[in-house]
């Protein structure tokens, strides 16, 4: 069983209590417990079980305007003794920053609404058995399917934020996530795809064979790719690639990076940075949402942000450290987005497929090849050659590149937009790329 | 070293008794218990960040049978809490049994010596080096915009108990010191990044002024990227610098022979054994016995001694890395590649420092013979995909090379190419090699740990530039 609030919250004001006693202005403190158990597959039978359960602990001593922090897994009263009077020692050889601070009062989160992020089923590992076995059974149908591997972990944790100001509040959180890795083979070459399912609640997982079968279906469509030369051509991002460049975005308009000045977004509030038909939203209050919650790391109280009307930048993510430096309040992003996503466009998905004779749709990138100072971007990538709306032949061993800056400003988003991980975002389209191939 | 047992009611005969009963009748296993004190200081914005020390301590038990592994681990080391851990490893292999594996070989090798690198310096004298740093870099150029520097130094204590009682242990340290510099001039913004590190203490950074090295190595490489021209678009002739640019060995042909993946047949590599992969001239080892480098290891996670593996010889495939679940399944010996992150995750067969061995051509005579293509000198991080064997990096230093001549710096770009064609590209093997300086992390199903890398300069006659010239 997960520890219980009252564990949790006596360990915190023991923390606290001691902190203060030492001498520390301000204090906080973040006591979290966690299980999870995975069981994997590996060609329908059993390969791996893990279990794990851990306790962590992370306290900040502020003396004044200086601060420093420290984190442990080892809980004993004793060892958080040593602990915070090591860590109120360097506090006081850390120099001074004028910004250190816990964050204002009237901004911590009052009101915790319940969001129903809490399953406590619990799904014993001979039912995730049961799951895999459906799952990989369906997954390896066609003879094409050389290898399959899936798993299944449930995780259920709690944790308590507290600090010296008086805050004190956690809740538990619950998820399940399933997933699925196939190998096909033919004659030319051996190619891997994947699907997968996170939720919060077990009852809203997908059903094993539908998990087994797409996973399956993606692979295969994969064999006997080719290289195509290199040109200018208009690309199309499935969804689980459109979501990656709002991760993008998320990280450029952060309070820190734009502080430090490394953002190629920097200076660009109330400007055009999106295509003018364009928005995106912050939403932390989704029911059941991946990335919902009731406040931030911090304690701030986090509210749905417009981050890009018709285009336009509204909003930085900001948390307190980094609002102080910028002169702006922290609007509870200190952990970053939420439930991040693109409104739907306006065309629908065929439509966008058709909408040039000739583009190229990404399935998978690789690489780390975006640069968030100069907005540079270049990654490898597969997916398919698409004429008049139909896919053609499957493409690797190629790289898109581009600049956010231009790339952001060209997007058209399909309108098949659905709640699915904590990032979302239709099937998109840019035009203007470079693919350097052959 | 760490005692596990002074402040638990678990005791050690407990513990060996627990680890016997529960590991009889499986093929392999071991308990495994880990402390490890960490420190990380971070100067950003002309203010030192943050300072942050932790402590980790935990344990994680495995139990092997035929081809399934259980696992388990718990940051409480207890009588009640191994007690579950047995109980969840025995309910998963209830109905497989095997006959356990006593052997394990044995060394007295160190690569590394038993020392605490946090404790061995004050943190003031740290806090006064990253403030050097600062004041150094920003006072050398008006461009200077932001400049973040960092320490990071670690020390972990491990013990391995196996069924009959017998114990292995390790200290490691672990150190690396970063600067980052982003300068701006005439409305362009470019970053230039440096580190070194090993398994060793802080000593060598903080006299002689060695930092000043890395923070004018930095300076460099964002003073060059100032000045660069979109990269080109295509498929030419690259040629690597040595040292670092070795990810591409890493990326490209060491995760392809790691033994997890061919034993399930699922890398483009699994039916290449005693096949010729690489051009002749072309040898490439996994050594984990390198004194205080990044990558080397005394013993491995499961207890055996690392050693120097040839993978490559002479352009022939000779040795895939093993662990000692996957050597057991495909009848072999673990290579001593067993490694893990930390208590919480299974162990995996990984590298160590991969390295590519010197050639006899220089660097000049690669350049001189390259009409149209890219001289790459540093790199970002890297990625593959094992199964169809397509991999990637980034550059962060480069330049075009037209008519032997090595041009313009080139903006960032990432290239892409295929692991098991690649080495065949290899026309050329200079005679300079060059370890990294140490600042390898790298990540397999969602663990990191410290790597190396190593190789000389080399010239691949094809390789696909994802630049956006045409």
């Amino acid at each position: 069983m997960v520890k219980d609030q009252e564990f949790l919250k006596s360990k915190a004001s023991y923390c606290l209590d001691l902190a203060k006693k030492m001498g520390a202005t301000d204090a906080s403190v973040t006591v979290g417990h966690s299980i999870s158990e995975t069981v994997n597959f590996r060609n329908k039978s059993l390969e791996a079980s893990d279990r794990s359960d851990g306790l962590v602990l992370s306290i900040e001593t502020y003396l004044g305007k200086r601060r420093s922090s420290i984190s442990s897994s080892n809980l004993l009263d004793e060892n958080i003794k040593t602990l915070i009077e090591k860590c109120f020692e360097t506090t006081k050889i850390t120099p001074e920053d004028e910004f250190n601070s816990l964050p204002d009062k009237n901004l911590l989160a009052k009101q915790i609404s319940s969001l129903n992020l809490y399953d406590e089923t619990r799904f014993e590992n001979d039912k995730k058995i049961k799951y895999l076995k459906d799952l990989e059974e369906s997954a390896s149908s066609d003879k094409q399917i050389i290898n399959t591997e899936s798993s299944f972990t449930e995780n259920k944790s709690n944790f308590i934020l507290a600090n010296s100001d008086g805050f004190c509040d956690g809740y538990k959180t619950s998820s399940f996530a399933a997933s699925c890795v196939t190998v096909a083979k033919d004659e030319n070459s051996m190619e891997r795809d994947y699907e997968f399912s996170s939720k919060r609640h077990l009852s809203d997982i997908k059903q094993a064979t539908d998990l087994g079968i797409k996973a399956a279906k993606q692979t295969i469509r994969k064999l006997s790719p080719k290289k195509i030369g290199s040109e200018k051509i208009s690309i199309i991002f499935d969804k689980r690639i459109s979501k990656g460049m709002l991760s993008a975005f998320a990280s450029a308009i952060s309070a820190s990076a734009i502080a430090r000045g490394t953002s190629f977004l920097k200076d660009k509030i109330d400007q055009q940075v999106f295509a003018n038909s364009i928005n995106v939203i912050d939403k932390p209050d989704i029911i059941k949402g991946m990335g919902s919650q009731n406040f931030d790391s911090e304690g701030v109280n986090s509210n749905t942000l417009q981050l890009i009307d018709d285009g336009i930048l509204k909003n930085y993510l900001v948390d307190t450290y980094n609002g102080k430096k910028l002169n702006l309040k922290s609007n509870g992003r200190s952990s970053g987005t939420t439930n991040l996503y693109f409104e739907n466009g306006n065309i629908c998905y065929e439509d966008l497929l058709k909408k040039n004779s000739r583009s190229l749709y990404i399935t998978e990138t690789i690489g780390h090849g975006s640069n968030l100072v100069t907005g540079d971007y270049s990654v490898g990538a597969t997916g398919f050659l698409v004429e008049y709306g139909e896919f053609k032949y499957p493409v690797n061993e190629i790289t898109i590149a581009g600049n956010f800056k231009d790339m952001f400003k060209n997007i058209i988003l399909a309108n098949d937009l659905e709640f699915e991980y904590s990032v979302n975002s239709p099937t998109m389209m840019i035009e203007g790329m470079t693919v350097a191939g052959k | 070293m760490s005692n596990f047992f002074n402040k638990s009611d678990l005791t050690r005969q407990d513990a060996d008794k627990i680890v016997s009963e529960t590991l009889n009748n499986c093929d392999d296993g071991e308990l495994y218990l880990e402390e490890s004190k960490s420190e990380s200081i971070l100067l950003d914005d002309n203010k030192i960040k943050s300072s942050n020390y932790s402590s980790d301590l935990g344990f994680g038990f495995r139990a092997i049978s035929n081809e399934v592994v259980a696992y388990s681990y718990s940051n409480e080391i207890s009588k009640d809490s191994l007690k579950n851990s047995s109980e969840n490893l025995k309910s998963t292999l209830k109905s497989i049994r095997g006959t356990y594996n006593h052997e394990i070989p044995k060394s007295n090798k160190k690569f590394y010596e038993d020392i605490n690198p946090i404790e061995q310096k004050t943190l003031e004298s740290k806090l006064e080096v990253l403030n050097k740093v600062n004041d150094f870099l920003r006072k050398k150029d008006g461009s200077v915009k932001q400049v973040t520097a960092s320490f990071a130094g670690e020390q972990k204590s491990i013990e391995i108990i196996r069924s009959g009682g017998e114990a292995l242990t390790d200290v490691r340290p672990l150190i690396r010191f970063n600067v980052s510099v982003m300068l701006e001039k005439n409305g362009r913004k470019e970053t230039g990044v440096y580190g070194i590190g090993g398994r060793q203490s802080y000593d060598d950074y903080l006299k002689n002024d060695n930092w000043k090295n890395v923070c004018e190595e930095a300076f460099r490489i964002a003073s060059v990227n100032l000045e660069s021209k979109p990269a080109p678009a295509g498929e030419m002739k690259v040629v690597l610098g040595p040292g670092w640019p070795a990810i591409l060995i890493h990326e490209a042909i060491g995760h392809g022979l790691e033994g997890d993946f061919n034993r399930k047949k699922t890398s483009a590599f699994h039916d290449l054994m005693g096949e010729k992969v690489a051009s002749e001239g072309v040898t490439i080892v996994d050594d984990g016995t390198i004194d205080n480098r990044r990558g080397s290891l005394t013993i491995d996670d499961e207890g055996t001694p690392t050693e120097r593996t040839v993978l490559i010889e002479n352009g022939i495939l000779k040795n895939f890395m093993q662990d000692r679940h996957n050597a057991r399944l495909m009848n072999t010996r673990s290579t001593g590649s067993g490694r893990r992150e930390n208590y919480r995750h299974i162990v995996l067969p990984r590298m160590r420092n991969t390295m590519m061995l010197s050639g006899n051509q220089t660097q000049d005579e690669m350049i001189k013979s390259v009409d149209k293509g890219i001289f790459a000198v540093s790199f970002g991080g890297g990625q593959v995909d094992i199964t169809s064997g397509k991999f990637v990096f980034n550059c962060t230093e480069a330049y075009e090379i037209n008519n032997g001549k090595i041009g313009s710096p080139i903006k960032g770009a990432t290239l892409i190419g295929d692991g098991p064609s690649i080495l065949k590209e290899v026309s050329m093997v200079g005679n300079d090699m060059m370890l990294d300086p140490g600042i390898g992390t790298c990540g397999k199903a969602g663990q990191g740990v410290p790597v190396g890398v190593a190789q000389p300069s080399i010239l691949i006659d094809k390789m696909t530039v994802g630049g956006t010239k045409l």
